[in-house]
């Protein structure tokens, strides 16, 4: 994870739910390279084509509420989503989201201080996201030690396998 | 509404300190919880490849596993026969006897809770969002992603901030023609759909005390829609008579502290309350079911299933309902038992019968037409009556299809009827 991470913006509204970040006909898929065609079919059909790798997508209120589907940030993830940041997330994708690596960040009000194509630059320690085309910020406080942490070794798949490699090292040595 | 400033441990708190092995616990705290239940779905599939990147070899406890597909059963597409096959190779290279795979199967939830794998006191995680439901035995029972599914498998832990509890204290008697589901409803559209994110719900009170165990199921399920991390109900003899024939591991019941400090208490009294419909497109957008009939809405699709609603009782109810009715013309009916035993039992009872005589189509048990990725697919414009719980653009096919959220009871009526109907009319 950078410390500073900037990207251009894709905004979205209150209450995107999962149904339209991956519906429910492409969940058989398991190839996050297959899944990334289909991001956001319904809440923003351009984005699939059109977004780039370093992306930040900025979205309103109760972010990618509803099914527990980790299609959702696989498909993000795999298209090089920087960061996803929202005025407040559903706790599942936001685990989700970070178990993958995925920086994501929830703070109030950040919705309305962005448009479409803006750039966003988000200090992850010092908890700040501005707009550089406006000069418009908002400031969170920094995620706990366990997520930066988890951000930081890359995820959790990481971060098992580190400790299952300890846990064996333990059983060895004894 | 109230907040309570006690000292005391809510539900949710007296069962993560026992998962984390403490005495006390307070909300925001970070507790490495000891899994009682893990389950999978198809979505399990996804937890395979991050399983061996772990580098794992070994399950933690493979008789607190449990695997059950419902999303496509029998495979619908390639795809889907590609999860299940992915799901069996793993189940028997890691060596995971409960697989309720087809022939043996329903939904995830409904299998959890007949066969008696979540008991009182338990963590347990599932990856299916509806996890929720399991709460209904006093359980923290969350929904998790396949790749923390990996790490649990891995470990037998995760981590869980503790979350703040939201109390609802029902009291009241519901009228003729009132449920459970429609006491959700109201409920979801009170606290709408982020008025729980992060935060466990306890329900209590008279009312709560009076539902049976499927009733608790149904608004333990839907705590989902309101962001909750769980949702639950203190276990009581009601919880130990259905569990004890059935329950697969010991119980630890657990209550909250009588002065326990709730984030906030909302009191509702259902007294008065009609039949609710959730309206599109959303779980929150709920109206009194009397008034949206005066819209005269017609259907096109009728479903009545789900994990919410698709249990004996709820289709003893619509058969006594459709009874001597028929599905209006131009009405598509799909009824979907919860699981491959409630289905037997429908077989048993003639409900399959006089769902099908009627009109309907009965099929075997899924998930079924709820998630748009199976069967009863909408298109465009379409409208749909369902007693499952979303209704978001794109939940059941079309992105402009209308799906309104209702009672088995209601659901049935607007088959018969072929428009929201309020079910009293047909009582």
């Amino acid at each position: 994870m950078k410390d500073v991470i900037e990207g251009r913006v894709w905004v979205l509204g209150a209450d995107v739910d999962t149904d339209q970040i991956i519906s429910g006909k492409h969940l058989t898929i398991i190839d996050p390279n297959e899944l990334k065609k289909h991001v956001f079919e319904i809440a923003l059909p351009e984005f699939a084509t059109e977004a780039r790798e370093g992306d930040i997508i900025v979205a309103d209120e109760n972010f990618a509420c509803g099914s527990s589907r980790e299609h959702a940030p696989q498909a993000m993830r795999a298209i090089g989503v920087g960061a996803v940041v929202a005025d407040s997330f559903a706790r599942i994708f936001y685990r989700n989201a970070i178990n993958l690596g995925i920086p994501t960040i929830e703070v109030r009000g950040v919705r309305k201080i962005f448009e479409k194509g803006d750039t966003a630059r988000i200090e992850m320690r010092a908890g700040k996201i501005t707009n550089l085309r406006t000069g418009a910020f908002v400031t969170f406080p920094p995620l706990p030690a366990h997520l930066l942490e988890l951000l930081e070794v890359g995820g959790l798949v990481e971060k098992v396998r580190v400790e299952l490699a300890r846990r064996k090292a333990v059983a060895g040595a004894a | 509404m109230s907040a309570s400033n006690g000292h005391g441990m809510t539900l949710a708190e007296k069962i993560l300190a026992r998962a984390g092995g403490l005495d006390h616990v307070v909300p925001g705290q970070i507790v490495e919880g000891n899994v009682d239940l893990a389950m999978m779905h198809e979505q399990g599939a996804q937890t395979v490849l991050p399983f061996h990147q772990m580098g794992a070899e070994t399950v933690w406890d493979p008789d607190r596993v449990v695997i059950a597909i419902d999303h496509w059963v029998p495979a619908s597409t390639e795809g889907a026969a590609i999860l299940h096959r992915i799901l069996r190779k793993f189940a028997a290279e890691t060596h995971l006897p409960h697989f309720y795979d087809v022939g043996n199967h329903g939904i995830c939830h409904q299998i959890l809770a007949e066969n008696g794998w979540v008991v009182p006191g338990d963590l347990a995680v599932g990856t299916d969002s509806h996890t929720n439901m399991l709460g209904a035995m006093g359980a923290v029972a969350a929904g998790i992603g396949p790749t923390e599914m990996a790490a649990v498998l891995a470990l037998g832990q995760l981590w869980l901030k503790v979350p703040p509890t939201l109390h609802i204290r029902v009291r009241g008697r519901f009228g003729r023609g009132v449920t459970a589901k429609d006491l959700i409803l109201r409920i979801l559209g009170e606290v709408k759909t982020t008025g729980a994110t992060y935060k466990a719900v306890e329900f209590s009170g008279p009312t709560i005390e009076a539902l049976s165990m499927p009733e608790r199921f149904t608004i333990c399920n839907m705590t989902t829609e309101m962001g909750a991390k769980a949702g639950m109900v203190a276990p009581d003899e009601k919880t130990f008579d259905y569990l004890r024939p059935i329950a697969k591991h010991s119980m630890h019941p657990l209550r909250a502290d009588a002065d326990a400090a709730y984030e906030r208490t909302i009191d509702i009294d259902v007294s008065d309350m009609p039949p609710m419909v959730a309206c599109p497109y959303s779980p929150d957008n709920v109206r009194p079911l009397p008034e949206v009939v005066l819209e005269h809405v017609k259907v096109d699709q009728v479903f009545l299933g789900s994990c919410t609603n698709a249990r004996i009782e709820d289709l003893r109810e619509g058969a006594a309902m459709m009874k001597g009715n028929k599905v209006a013309p131009g009405v598509r009916f799909i009824v979907s038992p919860a699981s491959t035993k409630i289905y037997q039992q429908c077989l048993e009872e003639g409900i399959i019968e006089t769902f099908t005589k009627a009109g309907a189509v009965f099929t075997n048990s899924s998930c079924s037409a709820c998630f748009g990725g199976n069967m009863g697919i909408l298109a465009p414009d379409e409208v749909c009556a369902s007693s499952s719980n979303r209704n978001f653009p794109g939940r059941m096919g079309a992105k402009e299809a209308r799906i309104y959220l209702l009672s088995p009871a209601a659901t049935v009526a607007a088959a018969i009827r072929g428009e929201l109907t309020d079910p009293r009319d047909l009582m």
